[in-house]
């Protein structure tokens, strides 16, 4: 656990601010800066409809820093201005975070060979028209992300990276081949909505495919949703048992498969934890 | 002149090792053919157009013949003997009716095969006739017009409407870019067929289409004399119709494609050896046509990790070389890619970029280098961002890159945005007029930092180089060396496209382009060449 979580965790809530404002460069001044482009030529005219978007948008006194053409018939804008609006810090309810204990690399073997007495599969892909393994990549790969290293590095688990624009059909066709514990699928291309469409159709292509399954782990597979643009959307409206979200590193993910496929599994000796 | 002290010894050895390693792949292409080296012949020879449900005559043809008579011979043969025999018009005809089953192919011989050989000798002339005139026509555009000086701005637009990209990418023109790419729609590579006509949906990008090639291009056309300053225009010749796409650029007047030897193997998981063999096609195609070529080792950064990795890198653009070059293209049309994507956490990093800059420039003196901008550490902070692209422009003007493609602080956040275009624009405008012709102070130290950085990844890419030639390349992308991902050579998408050529193999377009010189009509100058 990361220091700051625990002292956040006991600062009394008697000690947070309870109304706030933006802070320019005094307590109080709801000081805010933005920019943005309005499709007319610039000049007195277009700088006055900047303004009046500044107003409706809380900004009182607003004022145009910096305007420029592009072009005959867009102009940018930086704006600064103080806003009207007040934040209730207080009462602002904090969405729980992660329901597991983050593992080290040992614990997670460990947890595995204990449990299963085998290796865990794990088929990753990008699916759909969606070309970017990045995501897939950094928490697969051995290479992994933000110094931690991907799945692949795990001894106990076997990574079966199918890499980019694969068919849920070859993916459920190659999950059920490997006798996958669980499914990682990446979407990183967001345009019309394409990652939430792609992910759907994934989660109710398993779902068809192993009628008799009671859960993740017991008949199915688990399925698991990574990309940066999931925040709208619930587990249960995409049909996955899992979401990652932008920044995720494998450790994250590794503890959460042996969270939710070996939930009975505890470390036998708690001090070794980190 | 040399800044690094690069021993002329090693890089020679680099060159041979590369040559080495290339040579069973190049022998390789050229005892296969794929379905769409097949169905490229047919384009050149004038047939176009799509059935109602979008799928080209030009794949109907190719299919048919395969069907009935197997593609190791070619599909030349039994084409124009089907069309010397049967009552069609032309090859469209012919098509349509081969679509319905009512046309019987048969391998000819004797005088009949010598007379359907001059037959598609005849139309591939032609075809080959119109992309010469093509060059022609670009020169002489260059000269009324003007070429930009380099390093050339380089900027995307991708808004999948090609009747949007239009005027994005005149205004781009006209905001300073020098080169237009427009980005293929993600799912297009791996399409084996080139959609048809104009095209108004795409995924993250515009499909690549003849017809959206050319009103883009005559749309820059205009610009471009609009402006006094010829406007080039960038696809990609990549994926399962690598050859065909090729050969659509080369009749429209494409100026630059993306083409690289590996990059659909690694990054679409496209089959080894159908990248293999369309893309030595294409690059014959792209010699004959005036393209300049764009590889892509910029990608390998963005899987692995810039440092550590610098080596595949190079490797990679040593290869493209020699493949390029066995294709008949020149050294202006090696746009060999690179990119500035070390961790900025790293100290020093800047050092290590302008290293890793500098040696390629000076390892491919004659090529138009192209410098990739930050994509990995981008990190939706768009005021640092702003900064890490002004330092990228900065370390492409000292380093004498020749095509600079312009960052975007927006990256990983939004396709561009109009303002984000501009702020670029803004940022790369004033560092290459602050700096002007910085690149001739910027002299290293003999034997200092960048100096020594340099040095050892050339020599970490002859130690990497002899390992593919003991190893040979496809055993060696299959070990995951580029790009840090895996790919066997009887993986992947398009194997099934892949024949091996009969004896007899005749392929009129091939016939012409390896019988000539590629340059023997005109050899453009390219403007601001380094040194």
């Amino acid at each position: 656990m990361r220091p700051h979580e625990s002292t956040t965790d006991l600062t009394a809530a008697q000690d947070l601010p309870s109304i706030i404002r933006p802070y320019g460069d005094t307590t109080g001044d709801a000081m805010v800066q933005l920019s943005f482009t309005l499709p007319v030529p610039s000049g007195r005219r277009a700088e006055l409809a900047a303004l009046q978007l500044a107003g409706k948008m809380g900004l009182d006194p607003a004022s145009v820093v910096h305007s420029k053409a592009m072009g005959p018939n867009f102009t940018f804008f930086i704006v600064y201005g103080k806003v009207n609006h007040l934040i209730d810090y207080v009462g602002i309810e904090v969405p729980e975070g992660r329901e597991y204990p983050l593992l080290s690399a040992k614990e997670i073997d460990l947890a595995i060979r204990t449990v299963l007495n085998r290796r865990m599969v794990v088929v990753g892909a990008c699916i759909g028209t969606d070309a970017h393994t990045v995501g897939i990549d950094a928490i697969l790969n051995v290479k992994g992300f933000a110094g931690e290293k991907g799945l692949e590095y795990h001894r106990e688990i076997q990574v079966i990276n199918m890499g980019a624009q694969v068919t849920v059909e070859e993916l459920v066709e190659r999950a059920k081949a490997e006798n996958a514990d669980a499914v990682l699928v990446s979407q990183v291309v967001t345009q019309k909505n394409a990652h939430i469409h792609n992910t759907k159709q994934m989660a109710a292509a398993f779902h068809a495919a192993y009628p008799t399954a009671v859960g993740p782990g017991m008949g199915r597979p688990l399925l698991i949703a990574g990309g940066p643009r999931f925040d709208t959307v619930t587990e249960q409206e995409l049909g996955v048992d899992r979401i990652f979200g932008k920044g995720t590193t494998p450790g994250e993910v590794a503890s959460y498969l042996v969270h939710a496929l070996l939930p009975n599994w505890t470390p036998e000796d708690p001090t070794e934890s980190t | 002149m040399t800044k690094l002290d690069l021993d002329p010894s090693v890089v020679r050895k680099a060159r041979a090792l590369a040559e080495r390693a290339a040579r069973p792949v190049i022998e390789m292409a050229r005892t296969h053919t794929t379905v769409s080296v097949e169905r490229a012949q047919l384009r050149l020879a004038g047939l176009t157009g799509a059935d109602s449900d979008g799928l080209p005559w030009v794949n109907h043809l190719v299919d048919a013949v395969r069907d009935q008579v197997g593609l190791e011979h070619g599909v030349a043969l039994p084409v124009f003997d089907a069309l010397a025999r049967e009552p069609y018009a032309d090859l469209g005809g012919l098509a349509r009716a081969a679509s319905l089953g009512a046309v019987t192919f048969r391998l000819p011989a004797g005088g009949d095969a010598g007379a359907a050989a001059e037959l598609a000798r005849a139309a591939a002339r032609r075809g080959v006739g119109r992309i010469d005139a093509r060059r022609a026509e670009r020169d002489v555009m260059l000269r009324e017009t003007g070429d930009p000086r380099q390093p050339w701005i380089y900027l995307i637009v991708a808004t999948g409407d090609i009747y949007e990209d239009i005027p994005q990418a005149q205004a781009a023109a006209r905001e300073g870019a020098d080169v237009v790419a427009v980005i293929r729609s993600t799912g297009q590579s791996l399409l084996d067929y080139v959609p048809e006509g104009a095209t108004r949906e795409g995924y993250a990008g515009t499909y690549a289409t003849q017809e959206n090639f050319r009103l883009m291009r005559g749309a820059l056309d205009d610009v471009s004399r609009e402006l006094g300053r010829y406007v080039r225009l960038t696809n990609y010749a990549s994926g399962l119709c690598m050859p065909e796409i090729a050969t659509l650029a080369g009749l429209e007047r494409l100026d630059m494609m993306l083409n690289d030897c590996m990059y659909g193997i690694i990054f679409r998981d496209i089959n080894p050896r159908r990248t293999f063999i369309d893309q030595r096609f294409s690059r014959q195609i792209h010699a004959r046509a005036g393209i300049v070529i764009n590889t892509g080792e910029d990608n390998y950064l963005t899987t692995a990790d810039a440092v550590d990795a610098a080596h595949t890198v190079i490797v990679s653009q040593l290869l493209n070389e020699r493949f390029g070059k066995e294709a008949g293209l020149a050294d202006w049309q090696l746009g060999l890619g690179h990119a500035f994507e070390i961790n900025p956490a790293i100290p020093e990093s800047f050092r290590l970029e302008l290293a890793h800059a500098q040696l390629v420039r000076e390892l491919f003196p004659d090529a138009p280098l192209k410098y990739m901008p930050p994509t990995k550490h981008m990190t939706g902070n768009v005021f640092a961002g702003y900064l890490l692209d002004a330092f990228f422009n900065l370390a492409g003007v000292m380093t004498g890159q020749s095509i600079i493609l312009i960052g975007m602080m927006t990256e990983g956040i939004h396709t561009p945005w109009l303002s984000d275009r501009d702020l670029a624009l803004e940022n790369v405008r004033y560092v290459r007029d602050a700096c002007g012709a910085l690149a001739e102070d910027f002299v290293p130290r003999p034997d200092g930092f960048i100096v020594q950085r340099a040095q050892q990844v050339l020599s970490e890419s002859v130690d990497l180089l002899e390992r593919i030639c003991d190893d040979t390349l496809l055993a060696a992308i299959a070990d995951g060396t580029f790009g840090v991902t895996r790919r066997p050579a009887d993986g992947g998408k398009g194997l099934d496209g892949v024949v091996e050529r009969a004896d007899g193999y005749f392929n009129p377009v091939t016939e012409i382009l390896e019988s000539q010189d590629p340059h023997a009509t005109a050899v453009p100058t390219p403007a601001g060449s380094t040194d």
